[in-house]
Order: C-alpha cells, then sequence, then structure tokens
C-alpha cells in the first residue's frame, strides 16, 4: 500500500511539475522579455498576462483543483486516480512556476541585457542564448522550489480521490486513525522533501563551480 | 560617418525632471578615436547610448553612414546594432560561455556558418591577446583580460563604429595603459572608428584625436585634443584640464582657487 501510494506520488509530482515546466517557463520567459528596456517590451502584453497569472495563483488549491475536475474527465475521461490530478496539478503549478522563472531571468544583471540587446539580439535568442544558460543555477533552485510544491499539493489533490502519500495519510492516518500509517506517508514526504533539496542544490552548486562563479 | 543633430533626451523621475541632453550637435568622422567627456551627469554616456538606441531620444536626428536610425523597426535596428559594437565599465561578459563562446556570440546571432565563427574566433582572440585563455570561463579571467574579451567580442562583426562607456574606469592604470594601446593599435591597423565615452582626462589625451566636452547635456566644447587641452575656451573644458593638471602636481585648483 505505502509502496503504491510512494509511486503515485512521484508520477504525480514529477509529470505534472513537468507539465508545469512546459507552460510556466515559456509564461515566464515571455513575462519577462514583454517588462520594459527588454527584448520585446510590450506593456500591454505584459500587463495582461501578469493579470492572468495572479488570477491563478489568487485560487485557493483545493478550489481550483475542484474546478478543474471537469477539464480532467474531458481530457483524461475520469476525475479520479493520479492521471486525472495531472491536469488541475500542472494548471495550478503553470502561473507560479511562470513567477519563479521570471524572477530568475530577472536575476540577470540589467548591464548584461544591455550588452546583450546592444548587439542586435531578438527575442528568441535573448531566451534561448541568453537568459536561459545564464540563469541556469536560479532556475536549478526554482525548479526545486517547483518540485517540492507540487509534491505538496499532490496530497491535498489526495483528499479528493488522486491517490498517492497525501491520500494515505488522510484515509488511513488520519480517518481510520492508523498513527503508524501517518508516521509512515510523512517520514516518507520528509525524505523526499529532503533528496530533491539536496539534489537541487548540488547541481546548482555544480554549474556555478564549472563556470567558477562563486556564491 | 555619425552625425548627432539637436539631440534631447529627458529623465522624468519622481522628483525631478532632468535633462539629460539638451540640444546637441556631434559629428565623428570616419576613422576618428572621438573623446567624449564630462563630468558625472553632464550626459555622455545618455549620448553614447542614443547612438545605438538603447536610449530613445526624446527628440533629434542621429545619422550613421548618412541613414537616420530614430526611425527604425525592431529588425531593422537589430541588424544595425550588430554592426555597432560597445564596450562597458563592468564588462558584462556571459559567465555560462567560455571566452571562445562569448566572442562568439555576436557571430551566432549574425547566423554565420559554425566553421568560419571558430576561424574568426581565433583571429579576434590573438588579436586582442587572450589566444591562450579561449576555454577558460570568465570567471577565471583579471579584468583586464575580460575587457579584452569584450572588445573581441564587440569587434566580431567588423562594426563600423566602437562605442566604449568609461570601457577603462574600474581598471587599475596599468592595465588601462595596455588596453589603450590595443585600441589604438587596432584603430590604427584597421581604421575602426571609436566613440569613447570617459570622465578620465589622461585617457583622452593618450587615446583621441578629437573631443567633445559636455556639461549639463549641451557640448560646451569640441575639436582636436591637442587644442581644446593646451586652450580650452569654455569653461567646463578649462574646469577639466585645470583639474587633471592639479592632480599631477599633486595639489587640487578649480576656478584659481586652491582646495
Amino acid at each position: 500500500m505505502l509502496l503504491t501510494g510512494l509511486e503515485d506520488t512521484l508520477y504525480m509530482t514529477f509529470l505534472s511539475a513537468a507539465i508545469g515546466l512546459a507552460i510556466g517557463l515559456p509564461l515566464g520567459a515571455i513575462l519577462t522579455i514583454t517588462s520594459k528596456g527588454h527584448a520585446l517590451e510590450s506593456p500591454r502584453l505584459n500587463r495582461t498576462l501578469g493579470a492572468v497569472v495572479n488570477m491563478g495563483r489568487s485560487f485557493p488549491s483545493l478550489i481550483l483543483i475542484i474546478l478543474l475536475l471537469p477539464l480532467s474527465r474531458l481530457i483524461v475521461g475520469t476525475t479520479l486516480g493520479p492521471t486525472a490530478a495531472l491536469v488541475p496539478l500542472s494548471v495550478e503549478m503553470a502561473p507560479f512556476i511562470g513567477r519563479i522563472t521570471e524572477n530568475a531571468f530577472k536575476e540577470v544583471e540589467k548591464g548584461k541585457i544591455e550588452a546583450v540587446l546592444a548587439m542586435g539580439t531578438g527575442p528568441w535568442a535573448m531566451v534561448c542564448k541568453i537568459l536561459v544558460p545564464e540563469a541556469l543555477p536560479s532556475l536549478v533552485r526554482g525548479v526545486t522550489l517547483i518540485l517540492i510544491s507540487t509534491l505538496g499539493l499532490t496530497a491535498i489533490a489526495g483528499c479528493i480521490g488522486a491517490g498517492g502519500l497525501g491520500s494515505l495519510a488522510i484515509r488511513y492516518g488520519y480517518q481510520r486513525f492508523r498513527t503508524d500509517i501517518m508516521f509512515a506517508t510523512v517520514s516518507l514526504l520528509i525524505l523526499l522533501v529532503t533528496a530533491i533539496q539536496l539534489t537541487g542544490n548540488r547541481v546548482a552548486r555544480r554549474i556555478g563551480r564549472r563556470r567558477h562563479v562563486y556564491e | 560617418m555619425i552625425s548627432v543633430r539637436d539631440l534631447r533626451k529627458t529623465f522624468v523621475t519622481p522628483a525631478a525632471k532632468v535633462a539629460a541632453l539638451a540640444g546637441v550637435d556631434l559629428d565623428i568622422r570616419k576613422g576618428d578615436i572621438f573623446g567624449i567627456v564630462g563630468f558625472s551627469g553632464s550626459g555622455k554616456s545618455t549620448l553614447l547610448r542614443c547612438i545605438n538606441l538603447l536610449e530613445r531620444p526624446d527628440s533629434g536626428t542621429v545619422r550613421m553612414e548618412g541613414k537616420e536610425t530614430t526611425t527604425l523597426d525592431r529588425r531593422q535596428l537589430g541588424a544595425l546594432r550588430q554592426k555597432v559594437g560597445m564596450i562597458f565599465q563592468h564588462f558584462h561578459l556571459f559567465d555560462a560561455r567560455t571566452v571562445a563562446d562569448n566572442i562568439a556570440y555576436p557571430l551566432e546571432i549574425a547566423k554565420v556558418g559554425r566553421k568560419r565563427i571558430a576561424a574568426r574566433v581565433e583571429e579576434l582572440a590573438s588579436l586582442v591577446g587572450i589566444a591562450d585563455k579561449l576555454k577558460a570561463y570568465p570567471g577565471q579571467l583579471s579584468g583586464g583580460q575580460k575587457q579584452r574579451v569584450a572588445i573581441a567580442r564587440a569587434l566580431a562583426n567588423d562594426p563600423i563604429v566602437l562605442l566604449s562607456d568609461e570601457a577603462t574606469s574600474a581598471l587599475d592604470p596599468e592595465t588601462t595603459w595596455s588596453i589603450l594601446q590595443l585600441l589604438k593599435d587596432i584603430n590604427v591597423n584597421t581604421g575602426l572608428t571609436i566613440a569613447f565615452v570617459t570622465h578620465e582626462l589622461d585617457v583622452v589625451r593618450v587615446l583621441c584625436n578629437r573631443v567633445a566636452v559636455l556639461e549639463a547635456g549641451r557640448v560646451m566644447e569640441k575639436g582636436e585634443v591637442g587644442q581644446v587641452f593646451h586652450n580650452p575656451r569654455s569653461l567646463a573644458g578649462k574646469r577639466l584640464v585645470e583639474i587633471s593638471r592639479g592632480f599631477r602636481e599633486g595639489s587640487l585648483y578649480t576656478d584659481g582657487g586652491g582646495i
């Protein structure tokens, strides 16, 4: 039971984070390059996207997940199980990932961005050749943060039939007073979070070291 | 080559409106090393940044090789900027790229083929004297080496002009001297036009053939370096020259009074 729970949790976390990244990374990139003094300056697009992102982030997670259940039924055909949870989880994560990405990209010095613009760089090259590589250590730390947040979110989705460790903790540990299962699930979650964080830190540091940039 | 007419730019800050450029006229000829000097806040950097439109002037015109630049659209401006090199006080190299890849970047976005890039990078690296550092990352280089890489990068696409924004102001005197020699050599050997913004008068004296003195967003004086330095006519020019002379003599005088 615990093993299935762990499997479901890992499946939901990594896959929905990946789908979320596929939406959120471009979102963050557009938010960055449409800002003032950037490669594709466009205040209107920037404001509109910013508003959409803020709206997406305002919903309490559980409410958004419930609201998106019909969408899961449309795409996956069911509202139960880990696969059905992928849809709401990715949609929930995307705006957050957009902001994290934007933050990472904005950490690239303004002067450097100007130098890049002064060379005649277009929006594509700006994102692919400059922002992503230059901000890579921050992006890696961002992905760490994203994975851990998604992990937390899977537990909430577990309340309404997504399965996984969170669901076990609620159904057995809480509702059936099985303290041993509660303890086991929480321990597993702690291990997962620690492992993700340590790996993220190590990767980010290794990238920095390769470039001889020490923080 | 570059002609600037009645250029105006005002920065609106919450506290006040600052006229960074209040009607600047300037002509930079082909092959010039043109110094733009002034005290902090005189508008010299803004002027330089208006030439490649990092800063949009409020009014006035900038012509480069006869073509008006202020009316270009985004794509045309990109193409123009590929032909205008720029170097900075803080180098702005890419930490994620090796020296070779830093120099290659302008060529990549100009869609030059891989083989030609490799050959051009070698050529540029030996021109600026960093041929042994091609595989290093900027994080491993000294300030002077970084500026050499930045110069190589700025020259990659054979620019029609090199803009230099305080490029030696963060370097020690010896390194400054070597960078100036490098720029001068390149100017002599290739006829590269350079616009050099600085507050260091000695740098202008060594490097430039013509100079403009800016104050409060206006050109107070312009001409041959020798003439401006030996016989400054404007008050701003006189003050700059006095101060620079004062430093050399070990004491500081302005407007005839000692400090």
